[in-house]
C-alpha cells in the first residue's frame, strides 16, 4: 500500500472511531429528545405512536414537575454564588498568604472531590439530623455548596499561577485601599478563572444526583423528580423539560466558553 | 537642600535572615539617588519599606518629616514603578494611567486633560485605546512612568524598572527618565545593579552589599575614592594590594605588601596599620627602568589593542596579576621586566581592619 | 509594642483569616465533622425501633464480613475496574486524535465531549435503558429486521451496568487525558511519529509515560465514583449487579441501619485514601482532579 493510502486509511479509521464515540455519547441524549416529542399516552411510554409538540404544552401545567425544576434552580443559584464567593476569596487568601495549617485546608479541599459522592451524602445527612437541621431548601443549598466550593477553588487557583502580586501592589500605591484594589483589579483579572469555576459549580449542582438524594427532606430537584419517576416510566414531558434544560446548558456553555476563550487569547 | 526621606536605623529582618542592617540614608529634595548593589543586597526591601509594601523591623522612616509608620501604600505621598511594571492588565492604557486620579475622585475633565498630557509626555500620544498585552516592552514601560507620575509623588520610586529592556532601548531610557526627573523635579529613588546606569543617571549614589550601606556620594566620588573594599572592587576595575604601613615619615607613608613596597602621600594611617590600597588600571602606570619609591615590579604577561587603549597584563613576583590601561602607544615585549608606579593621589587607601573587625564581630554574633 | 502588633496585624493576620477563614469553617463543619460523625456512628448500636444509640460496638465491622456484602464488594470492585479499563482504552485514543487534530473545529469537538456531561446523568442513563429495554428501541429495530424473534435482554446485568459506569464516566477520563495530551510539545510527537513508523513501542516509551499524570488523574475520577454510582446499579442493573454504593444506600434509606451504613462508607473512605495516597506517591497532582 502507498504511503498516501496508508495516511488516508488511518484517518478514515480515526474518523470512524471518534464518530462512533460522539454517537455512543449522543445516543441517550437522542432518545431523551426523541421520546419527548412522542405521541403515546400509555406507560412506560415506550412505544412510538407519532410525533407531538403537546409535552412541552403538557409540561407547563404540570406544577409539581415545574416546581422541581424551580428548586433544582434555586439551589443551584445560591449554592454557586455562595461556593463563588467563599472560594474566590479562599483561593485568593491561600495564594497570598502563607500560614500555618495550610496543608490541612487543602487536604480538606480534597475530600469532596475524590470521595464518592454517597460518602459525602451520608455524612451530611448523619450532621444534620445530630445537629436537628431540617432537611430542605437549606440543607440542599448547604450541601451544593460543600461539593462546589473546592471545584471554585481549583479554577482560580489555575488562573493565579500566572498572576503577577505586584498589580495589586501598584494599584494600593495608586492610592487604592485593599478592598477596591480587590474589587478593580484582583476580581477583573481572575474573572475567568472565576467564572469557569462558577460555570462547573452551577452545572454540577443542577445535576447532582445523589447528595440531594440523602439531604432534600420533602424539597424534589429535578433529577430526584426525575430518580422517582423513573419505577413507573418517565413521563415525556419530563423528557421536554430534559430537552429544554439540555438546550439552555448548551446555550450557556457556548456563551461562557466563547468567552473565556476570548479572554486567553 | 531640605531632606524629604529619612530613613533612621532601619532594619528588616525575615525570620533568621537580616536583609537590611541599620541603616541611615538622607534623600534629598529634587535629587535622582540611586541604591545599587548586587541581588539580594537588600535595596529592593529597602524601596518597598519606603512605599509601604515592607515594614521596617524597627527603624523609622519619615517623609517630609513626618513619620509615615502608619500610613498604608495607598495613604503615602510616594509612587512606585514595578519592575515587572504591574500594568493593569484588562485595562486600556488610558484607564492604566487615569487610575491614581480616579482614587483621588479628581474630576473627570481634569483627569482627561491630565492623562493626555501625561501620555504625551512620555510620547505615547495615539496609544490611549490599548491594552498592555499589545504594546512592546518599552512602551509599557513609559506607561508605568506616566502612571506614577500623574500623582505628582514626592518621591518616584524605580525598581530596576529598565531591566527587562535590551541594551540600546535601556541607554535610550536612561537618558529619558533623567529628562523627565529634571523636567518635573520630581525626587527619584531609584533600584538598580547595574552599576553604569547608576554613574550615569544618578546625582548620589548609595551602594549597599549585605545589607549594608557601604558608602554614599556623588558618581566621581564612588569612583576616586572608594571608602570599602566592596565598593572599590564593584564600581568600575581596580588593582587591589593588601599591605601594611611600616614606616612613616613627616610627609610619606611606607606600605609593605607582599610583592613588594612603595611610599604614598600621608594620611590618617599610623605604623601598623592594615590597608587596602586601590589603584584604578588608568591610573597604573609601568616604565621599563625603576622608578623613585616605588619596588613594585612584575613581567608582562600579554597586551590587548581595544581600539584606542592598550591593555597590559603585568604579573607580579607572588603570582597576582595587575590591569593597566593606557592610550595605545609602544607595545612592550611580552616577557619583558616592567616596573609599576603612579601619581600622587592616584592609590586610594582602604582601611581593611574595619571590614575584618566588623565581619569578626558579626561571626561571632551570628553564632 | 502596640506598633509592633498593628504592623502584623497589617503585613498578615487580618487579610489572611477574614480570606481563608470562611472556607475552613465551612470545610470544618461539612466536611469533616461529618466525617467525624460517621466515623463515631460505625462504632454505634441500634435499638429495636432502629434508632440509633450510642453504645460502642463492632458489631458492624464484624457484619461487613458477611459472605453476601464481600461477594458485593468484590463485584463493585470489579466493575469499577472494567470501568476504567474500557474508559482509558476508548478515552485514550479518543483524547488522543481531539487533542493533537489539525481540524479547525477542535474546540467543538471538545465541545460535544462537555455537553453531555452538562446534561442530568439520570436521564441519560435512563435514556439508555430506553434504547435497550425489552420493548426498547434497539429490540424493535432488531425484530422488524427479524434478526430475532424475542427480545434480546440487553439490560439488568453486570454488562449494562458497567456500560451505564462507562457512560456516565467518560468525560472524567478524557478531560485530564486531553489536558495532558494537547501539553506535548509538538516537536517531540513529530519526532515519535516518525519512529513510530518503524516500532510501535516508541509511543509506549515516549508518549505514554508523558501524559502518565493525566492517565493516573483520569483512573482516580473513574474508578473511585463508580464503587458509589448506586443509581446506575439501580437503572441499569435492576439489582443483580449491585456496587457498594447501593449497600450503603439501603442502609441509610430502606434499611435504615446507619451504623451499618456508616460502617460500610468506612470501607469507601479507606479505598479512597489508598487510592489518593497511591496517586500521590505516583506523582499525581491533586489540583488536577478539579479543574
Amino acid at each position: 500500500m502507498s504511503r498516501k493510502a496508508k495516511l488516508i486509511l488511518k484517518k478514515t479509521i480515526s474518523i470512524i472511531f471518534c464518530g462512533l464515540v460522539y454517537i455512543f455519547l449522543f445516543l441517550p441524549i437522542s432518545v431523551i429528545v426523541v421520546n419527548s416529542f412522542n405521541a403515546t399516552t400509555s406507560k412506560p411510554y415506550l412505544t412510538w405512536k407519532g410525533f407531538t409538540f403537546d409535552w412541552y404544552v403538557k409540561l407547563f401545567d404540570n406544577s409539581t414537575l415545574l416546581r422541581s425544576f424551580g428548586a433544582t434552580i434555586a439551589v443551584a443559584l445560591i449554592s454557586t454564588l455562595l461556593a463563588t464567593a467563599i472560594g474566590t476569596i479562599a483561593a485568593v487568601g491561600m495564594y497570598k498568604y502563607k500560614f500555618k495549617g495550610k496543608n490541612v485546608i487543602d487536604g480538606l479541599l480534597y475530600i469532596p472531590v475524590v470521595i464518592p459522592e454517597i460518602v459525602l451524602g451520608i455524612s451530611l445527612l448523619t450532621l444534620f439530623s445530630n445537629v436537628h437541621i431540617p432537611r430542605g431548601m437549606i440543607t440542599l443549598v448547604l450541601a451544593h455548596t460543600t461539593f462546589s466550593t473546592p471545584y471554585v477553588i481549583f479554577n482560580v487557583r489555575a488562573r493565579l499561577s500566572g498572576y503577577d502580586n505586584s498589580i495589586e501592589e501598584a494599584s494600593m500605591d495608586l492610592g487604592a485601599n485593599r478592598i477596591t484594589t480587590f474589587k478593580n483589579i484582583t476580581l477583573p483579572v481572575l474573572a475567568p478563572g472565576i467564572g469557569a469555576g462558577a460555570l462547573l459549580a452551577f452545572t454540577l449542582s443542577i445535576d447532582d444526583v445523589i447528595v440531594s438524594y440523602f439531604t432534600n427532606g420533602q424539597v424534589k430537584t429535578f433529577p430526584l423528580k426525575v430518580m422517582e419517576s423513573i419505577k413507573s416510566g418517565v413521563a415525556p414531558d419530563v423528557n421536554a423539560l430534559s430537552t429544554l434544560i439540555l438546550i439552555g446548558t448548551i446555550i450557556l456553555v457556548i456563551l461562557t466558553q466563547s468567552n473565556i476563550f476570548k479572554k486567553d487569547r | 537642600m531640605a531632606e524629604i526621606v529619612k530613613l533612621r536605623n532601619v532594619n528588616k529582618i525575615y525570620g533568621t535572615n537580616h536583609v537590611v542592617k541599620d541603616l541611615n540614608l538622607d534623600v534629598y529634595e529634587g535629587e535622582f539617588l540611586t541604591l545599587l548593589g548586587s541581588s539580594g543586597c537588600g535595596k529592593t526591601t529597602t524601596l518597598r519599606m519606603i512605599a509601604g509594601f515592607e515594614e521596617p523591623t524597627s527603624g523609622t522612616i519619615q517623609v517630609e518629616n513626618e513619620d509615615i509608620h502608619n500610613k498604608e501604600p495607598f495613604e503615602r505621598d510616594v509612587n512606585t514603578v514595578f519592575q515587572s511594571y504591574a500594568l493593569f492588565p484588562h485595562m486600556t492604557i488610558y484607564d492604566n494611567v487615569a487610575y491614581g486620579l480616579k482614587m483621588k475622585k479628581v474630576k473627570k475633565a481634569e483627569i482627561k486633560e491630565r492623562v493626555t498630557e501625561m501620555i504625551d509626555l512620555v510620547q505615547l500620544g495615539g496609544f490611549e485605546k490599548r491594552y498592555p498585552s499589545q504594546l512592546s516592552g518599552g512602551q509599557k514601560q513609559r506607561v508605568a512612568i506616566a502612571r506614577a507620575l500623574i500623582n505628582k509623588p514626592k518621591v518616584l520610586l524605580l525598581d530596576e524598572p529598565l531591566g527587562a529592556l535590551d541594551l540600546k532601548l535601556r541607554k535610550q531610557m536612561q537618558l529619558e527618565l533623567k529628562r523627565l526627573q529634571k523636567k518635573l523635579n520630581i525626587t527619584f529613588i531609584y533600584v538598580t545593579h547595574d552599576q553604569e546606569e547608576a554613574l550615569t543617571m544618578s546625582d548620589r549614589i548609595c551602594i549597599m552589599n549585605e545589607g549594608v550601606m557601604q558608602q554614599i556620594g556623588t558618581p566621581s566620588e564612588i569612583y576616586e575614592s572608594p571608602q570599602t573594599r566592596f565598593v572599590a572592587t564593584f564600581i568600575g576595575e581596580t588593582n587591589l594590594f593588601d599591605g601594611s604601613v611600616t614606616d612613616t615619615t613627616e610627609d610619606k607613608l611606607h606600605i609593605q605588601i607582599e610583592p613588594g613596597d612603595f611610599n604614598v602621600p600621608k594620611d590618617d594611617f599610623k605604623k601598623g596599620d592594615m590597608l587596602v590600597i586601590s589603584v584604578r588600571p588608568e591610573r597604573m602606570l609601568y616604565s621599563e627602568t625603576p622608578v623613585e619609591g616605588f619596588n613594585l615590579e612584575g613581567i608582562v604577561k600579554e597586551q590587548i589593542y581595544v581600539g584606542s587603549i592598550l591593555k597590559t597584563v603585568v604579573r607580579l613576583s607572588n603570582g597576582n596579576e595587575v590591569k593597566i590601561e593606557r592610550l595605545a602607544g609602544q607595545e612592550l615585549p611580552k616577557g619583558g621586566r616592567v616596573y609599576l608606579y603612579w601619581k600622587d593621589g592616584d592609590a586610594k587607601l582602604i582601611k581593611s581592619y574595619d571590614n575584618i573587625f566588623a565581619q569578626a564581630v558579626e561571626n561571632i554574633v551570628l553564632q | 509594642m502596640a506598633k509592633l502588633s498593628k504592623h502584623n496585624f497589617r503585613s498578615n493576620t487580618l487579610p489572611a483569616i477574614t480570606m481563608v477563614g470562611p472556607v475552613t469553617l465551612w470545610l470544618g463543619f461539612f466536611v469533616a465533622i461529618p466525617l467525624i460523625y460517621v466515623f463515631i456512628m460505625s462504632f454505634c448500636s441500634i435499638d429495636e425501633g432502629y434508632n440509633v444509640v450510642f453504645k460502642f460496638t463492632l458489631n458492624n465491622y464484624r457484619r461487613l464480613f458477611d459472605p453476601n456484602y464481600v461477594q458485593i464488594y468484590g463485584s463493585s470492585l470489579f466493575i469499577a475496574f472494567l470501568t476504567t479499563v474500557i474508559c482509558i482504552a476508548i478515552g485514550y485514543p479518543f483524547s488522543f486524535l481531539i487533542a493533537r487534530t489539525t481540524s479547525k473545529h477542535k474546540a467543538l469537538l471538545y465541545m460535544l465531549v462537555i455537553i453531555p456531561f452538562w446534561t442530568n446523568s439520570l436521564i441519560r442513563i435512563y435514556g439508555w435503558r430506553t434504547f435497550l429495554g425489552a420493548n426498547g428501541w434497539l429490540n424493535s429495530l432488531l425484530m422488524a429486521l427479524h434478526l430475532t424473534d424475542t427480545p434480546v435482554e440487553f439490560l439488568f446485568n453486570r454488562g449494562s451496568t458497567v456500560l451505564g459506569m462507562v457512560y456516565c464516566l467518560f468525560p472524567y477520563m478524557v478531560l485530564p487525558l486531553y489536558t495532558a495530551i494537547e501539553k506535548l510539545d509538538k516537536s517531540l510527537l513529530e519526532a515519535s511519529a516518525d519512529l513510530g513508523a518503524k516500532s510501535p513501542s516508541t509511543f509506549i516509551n515516549v508518549i505514554i509515560p508523558l501524559t502518565m499524570s493525566g492517565i493516573f488523574s483520569g483512573c482516580i475520577m473513574v474508578f473511585i465514583p463508580s464503587l458509589g454510582y448506586f443509581f446506575v446499579s439501580d437503572i441499569l442493573g435492576g439489582g443483580n449487579s449491585d456496587v457498594i454504593g447501593n449497600l450503603i444506600e439501603r442502609q441509610f434509606q430502606s434499611g435504615n441501619n446507619w451504623p451499618l451504613g456508616s460502617a460500610l462508607s468506612i470501607i469507601l473512605i479507606a479505598i479512597t485514601l489508598l487510592l489518593v495516597k497511591l496517586y500521590q506517591k505516583l506523582g499525581g497532582d491533586m489540583d488536577s482532579l478539579g479543574v
